[in-house]
């Protein structure tokens, strides 16, 4: 467990940016993405990070999952600093303790839902059988138990999502990230996977960020941080 | 992840199946290339392997393969004789005589003059008639291939009707009479091999002070092959070879001085560069096609190992689907020709070989994926 100066007292901070910057390029082709980024997200909640285009909420995101590096500043998740960890570190600690969901879901096109769902037990090297089993049982949950051996491109975009969101819940992470879950999905449907999700994903120990700009999904938010051109401008408690 | 790798390979059917042909179609062209490339080495020599019964071949010093004649004087078969360690000795006569078919036609054929006492020399199996039957006044033995084919009688309506026991043919302006017919391995040349007695072949021959093109030789138990060659080499000032090296030195002369391995080889190459084309661009553009999919698996805690194990069994999968396919249908193309004059021979040296050449096709292949997915951010998966 790695040592931090910044780890709050409090037993509920999940994750903790402080200062946070990301540039992307060199030279005149130079973008700073994140220009100091100060940020605590709770376990129990659902974080919601809003902002125009290009704000800089994917890149922060990125970082606070692990799957890109920052330049400056710190970043701390449940205790683990990801500058501090190897690289097939990072990978293993993401392949157990964080779930994605994306914009265009990212189901693997040839995997039936129930395999889909399966990957990430596979990858921690849950037995084929148990995986399956479980993967059927959580598509169950989500109101897709007839549809386990139906292809991605023989579900609707909301059903896809369902797939998705079943697929990074699985495996019980204790971080959720969503980048712009209902932007390919038309209101209702977009309305109806925020559901599932507020259902299926809070949880105590668990931190959930969703990345939008959807306003129509920010009631389901507890906490929306505001982004604009790299900063955090304000943080408004919903509840 | 074996299954999931598995599944998305083959749920790409075009792509699955493209890379497949590609290997199938390289270890074909690689393999059966191959094939007839040692079958026809293989032929250079037919005439030795045919005429299994000698240890040691004696020849003149300047011979370099066993269709390069340069005839001997008789006697010396006397002189090899008198050398320690030799059983027997015997003069063989080889020569191409033309021969004149019913129908006005000329063919040149391998006629072969055996020991008249002895008759030591003899094809390796007799189908109709005895091998003693050329005791019998101008007889021949003639071999089975030829007798449907190149010496086929070619009746005015074009109807072939094979040559029989009884039948005669006109051998360099001499009569001969078919006793026998044997079986023989197909030569090089693929013409007709005629068996008749050292004696009668001497007449059939040209006129010339020299006719004995061998002196075949059988070494007592227990000699010493090579010494024994360097025994009669000194006794006689020729060349003395064992069936073995004079083989080699045989494939070695076609190897060296015909154009037959660089043809080959360039076909085979072809197959090869075919196969890394085709299959490797395709397996290649299979990997782009799954690039964000294998960052998503990244992003989900798949390590670069997890990822390079899966994109090895693509490759092994389709390597040994490939592979098979292509070296049955060279061997279903290889038994097909069995009845034609094609030379086709297929060791296990052979199937190693090619198996190797579509391991690095495959191994080149993965290669090259793979490099593509270690270097993949896993953050392009939120990229949209
Ligand atoms: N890989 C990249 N290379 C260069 N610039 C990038 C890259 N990714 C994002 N950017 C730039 O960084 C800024 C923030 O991008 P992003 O985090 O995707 O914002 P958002 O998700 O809020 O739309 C944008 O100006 C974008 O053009
Ligand atoms: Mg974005």
């Amino acid at each position: 467990m790695l040592k931090s100066t910044i780890m709050n007292e409090n037993r509920n901070i999940a994750v903790h940016c402080k200062g946070l910057t990301k540039t992307y390029g060199t030279g005149s082709t130079m973008v700073h993405a994140l220009n100091g980024i100060n940020l605590e997200v709770r376990t129990g909640e659902m974080m919601m990070l809003v902002g125009p285009s290009g704000s800089g909420k994917t890149t922060l995101i990125s970082i606070i999952a692990g799957v890109l590096d920052r330049d400056g500043g710190e970043c701390v998740v449940f205790g683990h600093d990801f500058m501090q960890m190897k690289s097939y570190e990072k990978t293993r600690y993401r392949g157990k303790h964080i779930g994605f969901v994306f914009q265009m879901f990212n189901l693997l096109p040839t995997l039936t839902a129930a395999e889909n769902v399966a990957v990430p037990l596979l990858i921690n090297g849950v037995k084929r059988k148990e995986a399956f089993d479980r993967a059927r049982e959580i598509l169950g949950r989500v109101g897709l138990g007839d549809l386990t051996c139906s292809l991605p491109d023989q579900l609707s975009g909301g059903q896809q999502q369902r797939v998705a969101i079943a697929r990074a819940m699985l495996h019980n992470p204790k971080l959720i990230v969503c980048d712009e879950p209902t932007s390919a999905l038309d209101h209702e449907t977009g309305h109806k996977v925020m559901e599932l999700l507020r259902e299926m994903v809070v949880g105590v120990d668990r931190a959930f960020i969703v990345v939008t700009h959807d306003e129509r999904i920010f009631e389901f938010a507890d906490r929306i941080a505001k982004m604009d051109d790299g900063h955090i401008t304000s943080v408004e408690s919903m509840r | 992840m074996n299954f999931i790798a598995l599944k998305m390979l083959m749920g790409n059917r075009a792509k699955y199946l493209g890379i497949i042909f590609g290997l199938a179609f390289a270890s074909l062209l690689i393999t059966q290339q191959s094939s007839i490339f040692v079958g026809l080495m293989t032929r250079t020599y037919s005439f030795l392997t045919d005429t299994s019964l000698p240890d040691i071949w004696v020849v003149d010093k300047k011979v370099q393969y066993i269709d390069d004649l340069k005839p001997l004087k008789e006697t010396e078969s006397l002189r090899v004789r008198s050398v320690e360690g030799v059983a027997w000795a015997v003069p063989l006569y080889k020569g191409l005589l033309k021969a004149r078919l019913p129908n006005g036609n000329f063919q040149s054929c391998n006629v072969i003059g055996l020991d008249d006492e002895t008759l030591i020399g003899g094809p390796p199996g007799m189908i109709e008639g005895k091998l003693s039957d050329l005791r019998q006044s101008d007889a021949v033995i003639v071999d089975s291939v030829s007798i449907k084919g190149r010496l086929a009688r070619v009746l005015p309506d074009g109807r072939r009707v094979p040559l029989e026991i009884g039948d005669t043919m006109e051998l360099n302006d001499h009569r001969a009479v078919v006793v026998g017919i044997c079986r023989v391995q197909r030569p090089f040349q693929s013409q007709p091999v005629v068996y008749t007695t050292f004696s009668r072949a001497t007449i059939f021959a040209p006129r010339e002070r020299k006719l004995m093109s061998f002196v075949l030789v059988k070494a007592k138990p227990g000699q010493n092959l090579q010494k024994l060659c360097r025994r009669i080499e000194t006794r006689t000032g020729l060349a003395a070879y064992t069936a073995e090296k004079f083989k080699n030195l045989t494939v070695r002369y076609y190897m060296k001085y015909t154009g037959i391995p660089i043809n080959f080889g360039i076909t085979v190459v072809l197959g090869f560069i075919v196969g890394i084309a085709i299959a490797g661009q395709t397996f290649y553009n299979f990997t782009l096609d799954n690039i964000r999919y294998f960052g998503t698996l990244k992003a989900m805690g798949a390590t670069d190992l997890l990822l390079l194990r899966m994109i090895l069994l693509q490759a092994a999968l389709v390597g040994s689907i490939g592979y098979g396919l292509g070296v049955g249908a060279a061997s279903a193309l290889g038994s097909l020709s069995g009845k034609t004059e094609l030379s086709f021979r297929m060791p296990w040296q052979l199937l190693l070989i090619s198996a190797v050449a579509v391991m690095i096709i495959c191994a080149a292949s993965a290669a090259i994926s793979i490099r593509k997915v270690v270097r993949l951010e896993p953050a392009i998966v939120f990229k949209s």
